[in-house]
């Protein structure tokens, strides 16, 4: 983040403005990707008129920061309808699609109107493995082609690459499509539950080998040594500090109204169609709750040596159980990239050090 | 100065008031623009229908403590600055709008 970038949102967070808003347009979706936590059915999406209402109740907020996203967006037939308003009110607009649906046509569009950003999900170079991924055949042809008409009306297009294990040979290959098409890839190893708390999908993720392996690729850390060092000494800053902008200076607006402090935090904190933004915003029991969680408060995560550099997400830790405790997959990620595991992983091995231990029919015979 | 001068926010922005400035992005190559009160008041009155001596007499000698032509030497530097930054057009006619407008949000 930039100086200037930094002090307005300090500025925000100060002004207890919610600076960022990430607005699921429909969760019904053109491709079925195996990772994917939502569920497509539609439940009674938000109408045309009520998400302009909410736009215009989000930037009387002061929101600037607007992801629309889904499910796919291009599905909704009032997307332009809806991102011309969005526009209208001056949001700095990021979009998150599949791209299948955008052409020539849609990419001068979206030129026309401003868009800041355009991030597509592309998981892999290979159409056998994307096009499995996405379970939709031809989808990786179509993604790039797209990506191609957007790059050509001048866009700013960023491939997002989730890493997961029908992938994970392939990021080479992604990063070099990426290079090719002229955009910029980010990779991201986070699987994220089913919204119903159906953690099945995490049986996906990669192994800590794997892991291990992808924190000591150059190509994608920089520089190793520093990327892979051992935490500095926690201090009361960190201790202090805010875990993430959830609910401080973003929050989530589910296509049914339901508002969330994140995407991955699925705490119900109100709903637009019953209450007011803001007042959801500034009243709300839930979020002030998210608020007051400081790392000094939380019981493992506060003896912890990765405290001041750990990546942890109160929303992944929230679907564990405890929004104030350890997510177990941000320590995974904090023990493969240093080698020294979390307080919350020591604690676990210690309490298993206490159980009976199976042993053996043989050797519990020869024992009695 | 003798003739009038026209000043209109590009549409290849974003914009938001954050506590009485304004925050401005240029969605081209994402350069973050922060205002200062007097400037965001400039910047807020540009619909490329109001001279900007006008905008400098009821807008900022009106609301800020400072001489319309020190004023409005300021207001000329700062509208060069930001439309060499590709934020603002100038121009000596009448900007027709374009589809954008800053629409009262406060």
């Amino acid at each position: 983040m930039t100086g200037l970038m930094q002090e307005i949102s300090n500025r925000a967070l100060k002004l207890g403005v919610p600076l960022s808003v990430h607005l699921d347009l429909t969760y019904r979706c053109n491709e079925r990707c195996v990772h994917c936590y939502l569920d497509h059915e539609d439940h009674g999406e938000m109408t045309t008129a009520e998400i302009k209402n909410l736009l215009d109740q989000l930037a009387k907020a002061g929101v600037f920061f607007l992801t629309l996203s889904g499910g796919e967006i291009m599905l909704r037939k009032d997307f332009f309808e809806i991102l011309e308003h969005a526009r209208a009110l001056l949001f700095s607009v990021k979009l998150k699609t599949n791209a299948i649906l955008i052409r020539e046509k849609e990419a001068k569009r979206l030129r026309s109107l401003g868009v800041h950003s355009i991030q597509i999900s592309i998981y892999s170079h290979r159409p056998e493995v994307h096009d499995a991924i996405t379970k939709i055949r031809g989808s990786l042809q179509r993604s790039v082609k797209a990506i191609r008409f957007l790059k050509s009306q001048g866009l700013n297009v960023t491939i997002a690459n989730a890493l997961m294990l029908q992938n994970i040979g392939d990021y080479p290959g992604v990063k070099a499509l990426g290079d090719d098409l002229g955009v910029g890839v980010t990779m991201d190893p986070t699987i994220t539950p089913k919204m119903d708390g159906d953690r099945s999908l995490l049986g996906l993720g990669l192994t800590h080998s794997e892991l291990v392996k992808v924190f000591r690729d150059e190509s994608l850390v920089g520089k190793v040594e520093e990327f892979c060092a051992p935490p500095p000494k926690v201090t009361d800053d960190d201790l202090d500090g805010l875990p993430c902008s959830a609910g401080h200076t973003a929050c989530y607006v589910s296509p049914y109204g339901d508002v969330y402090p994140c995407v991955q935090f699925p705490l119900p904190v109100g709903n637009v169609r019953k209450s007011k933004f803001l007042d959801i915003w500034r009243h709300s029991p839930q979020l002030n709750d998210v608020r007051s969680i400081k790392l000094r408060d939380m019981p493992a995560c506060s003896e912890c040596a990765h405290g001041g550099t750990c990546t942890r997400c109160p929303g992944l830790a929230y679907m564990e159980g405890n929004m104030r405790g350890p997510s177990s997959q941000d320590c995974e990620k904090s023990f493969a990239r240093t080698g020294i595991p979390s307080a919350n992983m020591l604690s676990k091995k210690s309490s298993l050090a206490g159980l009976v231990q199976i042993q053996s029919l043989q050797a519990a015979v020869s024992n009695a | 100065m003798s003739e009038k001068r026209y000043i209109a926010r590009s549409s290849e922005i974003a914009a938001r008031k954050l506590g009485g400035e304004m925050v401005i992005m240029s969605a081209g190559d994402s350069r973050v623009f922060s205002l200062n009160e007097v400037a965001t008041a400039i910047w807020e009155a540009a619909d490329g229908r109001t001279p900007l001596d006008e905008i400098i007499a009821n807008r900022v000698c009106a609301e800020f403590d400072v001489a319309p032509q020190v004023a409005l030497e300021d207001a000329e530097k700062l509208v060069q600055e930001l439309a060499s930054q590709g934020i603002l057009l100038v121009s000596d006619q009448p900007i027709m709008r374009s589809y954008f407008s800053l629409r009262e949000t406060s």
